[in-house]
């Protein structure tokens, strides 16, 4: 029995996002992903005794940026706090982070579930320091006899948004977190690279009986790094906390791992053993102020945002559903738009990006940004479609030739010999043979069986190999058998 | 507010020193003193001070977003006490 007959689930998602910046967030070192080990670090982002940290402009202006993005606040005094704990990942003993005082608070975002949009909170978004990475000897962290560290990564800016616990499904979850990425995506904070932990998910849930209003025990599951591990995570521990309630048990507050393998979590700590921080103001960096003419510069600079383009897409004529898969991501957006500039048959483009263009990408695993075909010679190889040189057939045959060649549509139609067969005089003569070797269609077209047709039209494009106008064979066959 | 003897074993733990009986008594006696000295502080009539975020009035000192020269690896393992293959290396961990 699903839990949601008995059950409604509350659900906060905090997410870290590796911003887009060249230099980590306290020093000059490069951000670059998959360098060697330990290639690209300093005194600052190793902790050495008396380097000092300087701030990186670049991820202030991100931050103000996503805040805006998000309907956030900006808040005009900021300050940066040491959260201290011990775990080989933070060379400091301590992460600089923000506490009491975050960059940004108070926003939403909408989503749209069942065609219900639904504000979701934003309580607050604030910048701090990246971890390094731990690579274990053994196959999981409690088998390692010892484990290497790679501090690359150490000192990359992140930005933390935490959600108010708003969302009531696993749907509504994975919708929050598709728009939260997208409008990241959209608005250049970050290049949103999830297979390389670019974003990172911590959620909070919890169950209450339907029609309470009292919170359940909430349980934090930590580093989730895809949506689909959300998915599988929640469906897992809302039922594991359904299964306790119904036995007259409660779940105990804790944090729990989620074993992606075996598709369960498991307890890391509970709120007995919860760490205790001791935050306190950072030394090594003085306040930041951020007055109105520094927030006005950020916006603008905002580019249109995924909400405000599904909305123009949908205007062109597009559905809701296509117009959502056209700006799943920007560069797909990018895409369409660049091919838009030179085809403005909208729906026609949409289709063909979302149908063959897709279909020859995904089966090649290539992101769009990289497709062998350019946007405007799809564009044109439509434009040649719409007027008549080639069929819709010969179209697939020659959009698949300019996948491996990255030639011009004309190019391969010429080369190829592919152009459509438009002439009256050229056509008519392989009609009149088609007529002449199919009496019996003939006949039965002639007595009444409209269907006939269809089959003679078939004969000419196999004749022709798909290169007849298929209106213009329609036409001459209905003559010269009327 | 006095710092009970159950406080100094959590700092303890928290900054993973393992103190004796007799030092665990030594710095409750030793915290306490210095807590009841920072006390006078109590007295004061903060009503409408800001918060202190920093000691000194500096505000926004940031660099721009350019690289700069990382470390040489010969010289970012130098203190390691355990490094190979460009990781510095750590016993086991939990």
């Amino acid at each position: 029995m699903a839990y949601s007959d008995r059950y409604e689930m509350v659900c906060g998602v905090e997410t870290h996002v590796e911003m887009a910046t060249k230099t980590k967030i306290f020093c000059g070192c490069s951000t670059e992903f998959g360098k060697e080990p330990n290639s690209q670090v300093c005194p600052v982002c190793l902790g050495m005794p008396g380097a000092l940290p300087v701030l990186n402009r670049e991820a202030v202006n991100l931050a103000i940026k996503a805040g805006l993005a998000l309907n956030c606040e900006i808040a005009e005094f900021s300050k940066f706090d040491r959260k201290n704990y011990f775990y080989p990942d933070v060379p400091k003993n301590f992460q600089t982070s923000q506490y009491d005082l975050p960059i940004c608070k108070n926003g939403w975002l909408e989503i749209t579930v069942d065609e219900n949009p639904k504000r979701i909170g934003i309580t607050r978004a604030h910048l701090e320091e990246d971890a390094g990475k731990l690579v274990h000897s053994g196959e999981t962290i409690t088998s390692s006899s010892s484990s290497g560290v790679d501090y690359n990564r150490s000192g990359v800016p992140l930005l933390e948004i935490v959600s108010e616990p708003d969302m009531r499904s696993i749907d509504e979850v994975i919708a929050y977190l598709e728009e939260l990425v997208q409008i990241i995506n959209y608005a250049g904070i970050s290049d949103c690279k999830m297979e390389q932990g670019s974003v990172r998910f911590d959620v909070n849930v919890s169950l209450r009986p339907i029609g309470s209003k009292e919170f359940g025990v909430r349980t934090e599951i930590k580093n989730l790094n895809s949506f689909n591990s959300v998915r599988r995570c929640l469906e897992f521990e809302v039922e594991r906390h359904a299964e306790l309630y119904d036995e007259g048990q409660s779940p105990v507050q804790e944090t729990r791992t989620w074993d992606e393998v075996k598709g369960i979590t498991l307890s890391l700590r509970t709120k007995e053993e919860a760490e205790d921080y001791r935050y306190f103001p950072e030394p090594d960096l003085v306040p930041l102020v951020i007055d109105k003419q520094w927030v006005e510069r950020i916006k603008a600079t905002m580019p249109e945002l995924p909400a405000a383009k599904r909305n123009r897409f949908q205007a062109l004529g597009l559905s809701a559903y296509d117009a959502g898969v056209l700006t799943s991501s920007k560069a797909m957006a990018d895409y369409f738009e660049q091919a838009l500039a030179k085809f403005d048959d909208a729906k026609t483009l949409a289709n063909w990006v979302m149908g063959d263009l897709s279909g020859l990408l995904n089966a090649h695993s290539c992101p769009i940004e990289d497709s062998p075909i350019a946007p405007e010679q799809l564009a044109d190889l439509l434009g040649l479609l719409q007027k008549g040189e080639i069929s819709g057939k010969i179209a697939k045959t020659v959009i698949a030739e300019m996948y491996q060649t990255s030639k011009d549509a004309a190019t391969i139609i010429k080369e190829k010999g592919l152009a459509q067969i438009s002439d009256e005089e050229t056509l008519g003569k392989i009609v009149d043979e088609v007529i002449a070797q199919n009496p019996k269609s003939v006949a039965d077209y002639q007595s009444g069986k409209k269907n006939a047709l269809g089959f003679l039209v078939g004969q000419v494009m196999k004749a022709t190999k798909g290169q007849a106008n298929p209106g213009l064979v329609n036409k001459l066959l209905k003559e010269k058998l009327s | 507010m006095k710092i009970s003897r159950k406080e100094v074993e959590h700092v303890a733990d928290l900054a993973r020193l393992k103190l004796t009986e007799q030092e665990i008594e030594l710095y409750t006696e030793q915290l306490n003193s210095i807590l009841e000295y920072a006390a006078k502080l109590q007295q004061i009539d903060t009503t409408n001070v800001e918060p202190t975020a920093h000691a000194v009035q500096l505000y926004n000192v940031l660099r721009e977003d350019e690289i700069t020269d990382s470390m040489e690896t010969e010289k970012v393992f130098e203190n390691a006490p355990w490094a190979e293959d460009g990781y510095f290396r750590v016993p086991k961990i939990v």
